[in-house]
C-alpha cells in the first residue's frame, strides 16, 4: 500500500502534463506578399509570394496532421526522400533590356530541380515516380521527363537552402520547353494556398487576367531553412511564386495608370486570416528622384528601403493587417500614376494601307543631356506586283527622310525682333521663347533594295516552252501523221535527154 | 349439417379475408421489384470525356468537350471521377484574341472553360494507347491517381468522343487512328473486367454513327451525330475569334443539358431528340439493342449527373477527440537542439571549389557479352588462320 502510493502519484504526474496540457503554439506559419514594379519601359510587374513555413521535421516523425502546409507537398516530401524541390511553370519571356533585372526568373515551359536526401539509393527510380506524382497533381504533362531530357549538374544549381554535404549525384534537373501553362496549371496551384483564392491576396490571382500578360510565371519551391537565428534545427518552407508582366499597350490602352483593378479586376477586401503577415510592396524609386512621376493611391503610411539586387530601392507598404489601411473603403485599390509621363510624351502613328497611304509615326521626346538617343524602326520586305515595278529596279526604292523639329535651348538669350529692320537669315523661323531656338533637321532618305524579280524569265520561259513543244510534240505529230511514199524516178524528159547531149561532149558521165 | 356449411362459408371468407391483404402486399412487393428492375443499379459516377484534334481551327473540338465537361460537372460528378483530355490548347493559345477563355457561343457569351478545371491528359498525352489504357485500366503503376479510371462493376461510365473522324475510324491529333473494333474490343474487356455497370457513348464526329456498329458488350447505349455517309457540320463562327465555336450537335446537346438540373426526371428518349435533321443538317443515331432497361427509364442524370441513393440515419455517434499525439514529439524536437551544431546554407557559386573539383569517373563496368564475344572471335580466327602453334609465345 505504502510502495503504491508512490507508484500512483508517479503515473499521476507522468499523465499530468499529457492530459491536460495547454494548446502549443501553432508550428506553421504563413506570409504572403505582393511586390508591384512599375519598369522602365511603361509595363508593371507583379510579383506574388506565399510563404508557408512549418516547424516540424517530416523525416523522424509519422505526420498525419496538416493545417497550412499542404498534404500533397507534404506527402511528397517524406514518401521520396526530398531535400528540395524547384517546380516552374512559365509562359513567355522575361524582357532583361527593357524591364530590368527580374527576382527570380524561370525558363519558358515547365523546369523542375530536385535534391534527394543522402539516404536515397535509386535516385532515377525516385525522380521518375516524383515527376509522375507531380504531372498528377499540377496538371502538367511532367510524366515526359525521362532519361532523354534529365540531366546532373556538377557545379551548378547548389542547394538553395540548409545543405550539410553537397554530392552532385544527388540533383537531377529537367527542362521541358513545350509545356504549356494555362489556368488548368493555376487552379491546382491555387488550391495549395491556405486560402485558395477566398482572402487576402489570392482573390486576385484570376486566370483571365494573369493570362492576358507578356511574362507569366508561377513556381513551387520547397526547402529546408533555419527555423530561427540559432539555426539548430530545420523548418520546411514552402514558397508558392507567381510574377506577370502586363503589357502597358495591350492592358492599359496605352495610358501609363495602373491600379489593382485594371490589373486584376479585383480589389482588396481583407487579409487572409490564416496569414501572420500580409503586406503589398510598391517599388517608388523613381518617386524620390528628380522630376517626381510617380505618384502612389492612396499614400502609403509607411515605407522601406533596402538594396535590392545590387541598387537601393524604396518601397511603398501596404500592411493589410493594420486596420488603418483598409478603413471605411472596406477595400484596397492601389493606383500608380505618373505626374509627368517619362521619355515619351506623346507618339502619334498611323500605319500604312497597302498601295494608299504610308507609314506616319510623330514622336515628341525629352532628350538629355550629353547622351545619344537612337530610334529604330523594324520592317519587312514586300513583293509588289510586277506592274509596280519601275525599269530599273535594281537601283532601289527611295524611302522618304525623317524629320526633325528641334527646340536648341540657347547659350544666349535671343531678343525679339521687328522682321522688317533685321536681316532675312535671322527671321525665317518666328522666335517665341528667347531662351531656346527652333530648327528642323532632316535625314538622309533611305535607299532599300527591294527583291526584284527576273525580269528576263519570261522570254526563257517562251523559248524553252517551244522547243520543248517542237521537239516533242513536233516529233510525235510526224511520227503519228507522217507517210511514206514510194516515187517512182521518173525516166527522161527533154531537159534531161538535152543536158545528157552536152555532157558526152564535155566528157562527163550523163545524169 | 346446415350449421357445418354455415361455419364453412363463414371460415372460407374469414380465410378470404385474410388472403386479402396478404395479397395487396405481395402485389405491392411485386411492383416494387419490378419498379427496382427498372432502375439504375449503379453507385457512382465516371466522365471520359476526349477531344483529339489538334490545331487552332479545331477550337470547336475542344469547346464541344469542355461544355460537356462543364455540364457534367454542374451536375454533380467531382473533378476527381473525370478523366479530360484535350489535344491540343486552345485557351492559352497565342492565337487566342482572349486568353485563358474557351467560348461557345457567339459574342462570347458563355465560357466553357471557366476558373476551375483541370485536365488530365493534354497535348502530346492524348494518343489512342493511352485512351485504351484508361478504358482497360492497364496503366503503368507510376500513373498519378487522377490520370486513372477507377470505376468498378456499380459504375456508370459517359464517354464522350470529339473530333475528325470516318467510317469505321476515329483521327487522333491528325498522326493515328482508332478504330470502331479497336473501341470495341476495349469495352469487352471492360465488360469483362467488370469496370462499369451501364455506359453511355456518344460521338461527335462525321459518319459518327460508324463508331458503334461494331460493340457487342452487354449494356452499352451509344449516341453519334451522324450516319454513315454524313458529315457533321459547325455551328457558327465568331468573327472576333474567327474560327467556329461549336459542332451543332453538342450545340444542341448543350442547350439541352442546361435545363437539366440534379432532380430531373428527364429520360434518354429526350436525348435522342435533340437536334433534330433540320437544326443539325446530319441525321443523329442512337443503338440501345445491348441496353437492358427501356431508355424511356433511364434518366438523364444516371449518366450525366451524380445521383447517389441516399439512407439518412437517425442515430448519432460521438468522436473522442485525440490531443496527446503532437505533444511528444514537439518535446523530442526541443530535446535535440541543444545537442547539434548550427547549420548552415549552402555556398550558391563556390568558384575555387568548382574549379579545382575533378569530374567524376563513371563507374567502370565489366565489358558485356557482346564484347566478349566478339574478341572471342577474333581471337579465334587468328589461331585458327596462323596455326595453334603461336599460343606458346602468347601465354
Amino acid at each position: 500500500m505504502a510502495a503504491a502510493a508512490p507508484l500512483c502519484l508517479l503515473v499521476l504526474l507522468l499523465l499530468g502534463p499529457g492530459v491536460w496540457g495547454q494548446t502549443e503554439p501553432p508550428r506553421d506559419s504563413l506570409r504572403e506578399e505582393l511586390v508591384i514594379t512599375p519598369l522602365p519601359s511603361g509595363d508593371v510587374a507583379a510579383t506574388f509570394q506565399f510563404r508557408t513555413r512549418w516547424d516540424s521535421e517530416l523525416q523522424r516523425e509519422e505526420v498525419s496532421h496538416y493545417r497550412l502546409f499542404p498534404k500533397a507537398l507534404g506527402q511528397l516530401i517524406s514518401k521520396y526522400s526530398l531535400r528540395e524541390l524547384h517546380l516552374s511553370l512559365t509562359q513567355g519571356f522575361w524582357r532583361t533590356r527593357y524591364w530590368g533585372t527580374p527576382f527570380l526568373q524561370a525558363p519558358s515551359g515547365a523546369e523542375l530541380w530536385a535534391w534527394f536526401q543522402d539516404t536515397v539509393t535509386d535516385v532515377d527510380e525516385s525522380w521518375k515516380e516524383l515527376s509522375n506524382v507531380l504531372s498528377g497533381i499540377f496538371c502538367a504533362s511532367l510524366n515526359f521527363i525521362d532519361s532523354t531530357n534529365t540531366v546532373t549538374p556538377s557545379a551548378s544549381f547548389k542547394p538553395l537552402g540548409l545543405a550539410n554535404g553537397t554530392d552532385h549525384s544527388f540533383l537531377r534537373y529537367a527542362v521541358l520547353p513545350r509545356e504549356v501553362v494555362c489556368t488548368e496549371n493555376l487552379t491546382p496551384w491555387k488550391k495549395l494556398l491556405p486560402c485558395s483564392s477566398k482572402a487576402g491576396l489570392s482573390v486576385l490571382l484570376k486566370a483571365d487576367r494573369l493570362f492576358h500578360t507578356s511574362y507569366h510565371s508561377q513556381a513551387v519551391h520547397i526547402r529546408p531553412v533555419c527555423r530561427d537565428a540559432r539555426c539548430a534545427s530545420i523548418s520546411w518552407e514552402l514558397r508558392q511564386t507567381l510574377s506577370v508582366v502586363f503589357d502597358a499597350f495591350v492592358t492599359g490602352q496605352g495610358k501609363q495608370d495602373w491600379s489593382l483593378f485594371r490589373m486584376f479586376s479585383r480589389t482588396l477586401t481583407e487579409p487572409c486570416p490564416l496569414a501572420s503577415e500580409s503586406r503589398v510592396y510598391v517599388d517608388v524609386t523613381n518617386y524620390s528622384q528628380d522630376n517626381e512621376t510617380l505618384e502612389v493611391y492612396p499614400p502609403p503610411l509607411t515605407t522601406y528601403q533596402d538594396v535590392v539586387l545590387g541598387t537601393r530601392k524604396t518601397y511603398a507598404v501596404y500592411d493589410l493587417l493594420d486596420t488603418a489601411v483598409i478603413n471605411n473603403s472596406r477595400s484596397l485599390n492601389l493606383q500608380l500614376k505618373w505626374k509627368r509621363p517619362p521619355g515619351n510624351g506623346y507618339i502619334h502613328y498611323q500605319p500604312a494601307q497597302d498601295r494608299m497611304q504610308p507609314h506616319l509615326l510623330e514622336m515628341l521626346m525629352q532628350l538629355p543631356a550629353s547622351s545619344v538617343t537612337k530610334v529604330s524602326i523594324q520592317f519587312e520586305r514586300a513583293l509588289l506586283k510586277w506592274t509596280e515595278y519601275t525599269p530599273d529596279p535594281n537601283h532601289g526604292f527611295y524611302v522618304s527622310p525623317s524629320v526633325l523639329s528641334a527646340l536648341v535651348p540657347s547659350e544666349v538669350a535671343a531678343q525679339p525682333v521687328d522682321w522688317e529692320e533685321s536681316p532675312l537669315f535671322n527671321t525665317l523661323f518666328p522666335v517665341s521663347d528667347s531662351s531656346s531656338y527652333f530648327v528642323r533637321l532632316y535625314t538622309e532618305p533611305l535607299l532599300v533594295n527591294l527583291p526584284t524579280p527576273d525580269f528576263s524569265m519570261p522570254y526563257n520561259v517562251i523559248c524553252l516552252t517551244c522547243t520543248v513543244v517542237a521537239v516533242c510534240y513536233g516529233s510525235f505529230y510526224n511520227l503519228l501523221t507522217r507517210t511514206f511514199q514510194v516515187e517512182e524516178p521518173s525516166k527522161g524528159g527533154l531537159a534531161k535527154r538535152l543536158a545528157n547531149l552536152i555532157r558526152r561532149a564535155r566528157g562527163v558521165p550523163p545524169l | 349439417m346446415v350449421d357445418t356449411c354455415f361455419l364453412g362459408r363463414g371460415f372460407t371468407t374469414l380465410v378470404g379475408l385474410l388472403l386479402l391483404p396478404f395479397g395487396s402486399l405481395a402485389a405491392s412487393q411485386i411492383e416494387d421489384q419490378a419498379e427496382q428492375f427498372f432502375r439504375s443499379g449503379h453507385t457512382n459516377n465516371w466522365a471520359v470525356l476526349v477531344c483529339t484534334s489538334r490545331f487552332w481551327f479545331n477550337y470547336r473540338h475542344v469547346a464541344n468537350t469542355l461544355s460537356v465537361y462543364r455540364s457534367v460537372k454542374r451536375l454533380g460528378i467531382p473533378d476527381s471521377h473525370i478523366v479530360l483530355m484535350l489535344a491540343d490548347d486552345m485557351a492559352c493559345n497565342p492565337r487566342n484574341p482572349k486568353p485563358a477563355t474557351v467560348f461557345s457561343h457567339k459574342n462570347m457569351e458563355l465560357n466553357v472553360y471557366g476558373d476551375d478545371v483541370e485536365v488530365d491528359y493534354r497535348s502530346y498525352e492524348v494518343t489512342v494507347e493511352n485512351f485504351l489504357r484508361v478504358l482497360t485500366g492497364r496503366i503503368p503503376s507510376s500513373t498519378p491517381r487522377s490520370k486513372r479510371l477507377l470505376s468498378d462493376d456499380r459504375s456508370n461510365i459517359l464517354i464522350y468522343m470529339t473530333g475528325h473522324g470516318g467510317n469505321g475510324f476515329l483521327k487522333f491529333q491528325d498522326s493515328e487512328e482508332i478504330t470502331n473494333i479497336e473501341l470495341a474490343d476495349a469495352f469487352e474487356q471492360m465488360w469483362q473486367k467488370r469496370r462499369y455497370n451501364e455506359l453511355l457513348f456518344i460521338i461527335d464526329t462525321c459518319q459518327g454513327a460508324s463508331m458503334y456498329e461494331r460493340f457487342y458488350s452487354p449494356n452499352i447505349m451509344a449516341l453519334a451525330s451522324s450516319q454513315v455517309g454524313e458529315d457533321s457540320l459547325s455551328h457558327q463562327p465568331d468573327p472576333a475569334i474567327g474560327v467556329h465555336l461549336m459542332d451543332r450537335y453538342t450545340f444542341y446537346v448543350l442547350e439541352f443539358l442546361e435545363e437539366i438540373n440534379p432532380a430531373s426526371q428527364t429520360n434518354m428518349n429526350d436525348l435522342f431528340q435533340v437536334c433534330p435533321k433540320s437544326l443539325c443538317v446530319s441525321t443523329p443515331g442512337h443503338r440501345t439493342d445491348l441496353f437492358q432497361r427501356d431508355p424511356k427509364n433511364v434518366l438523364i442524370t444516371d449518366f450525366f449527373g451524380s445521383v447517389r441513393k441516399v439512407e439518412i440515419t437517425t442515430e448519432t455517434i460521438s468522436l473522442q477527440p485525440d490531443s496527446g499525439i503532437m505533444e511528444s514529439s514537439y518535446k523530442k524536437d526541443l530535446m535535440d537542439e541543444e545537442l547539434m551544431e548550427p547549420l548552415k546554407y549552402a555556398e550558391q557559386l563556390p568558384v575555387a571549389q568548382i574549379i579545382h573539383q575533378k569530374p567524376k569517373l563513371k563507374d567502370w563496368h565489366p565489358p558485356g557479352g557482346f564484347i566478349l564475344g566478339l574478341w572471342a572471335l577474333i581471337i579465334m580466327v587468328f589461331f585458327k588462320t596462323y596455326g595453334i602453334k603461336h599460343m606458346k609465345f602468347i601465354f
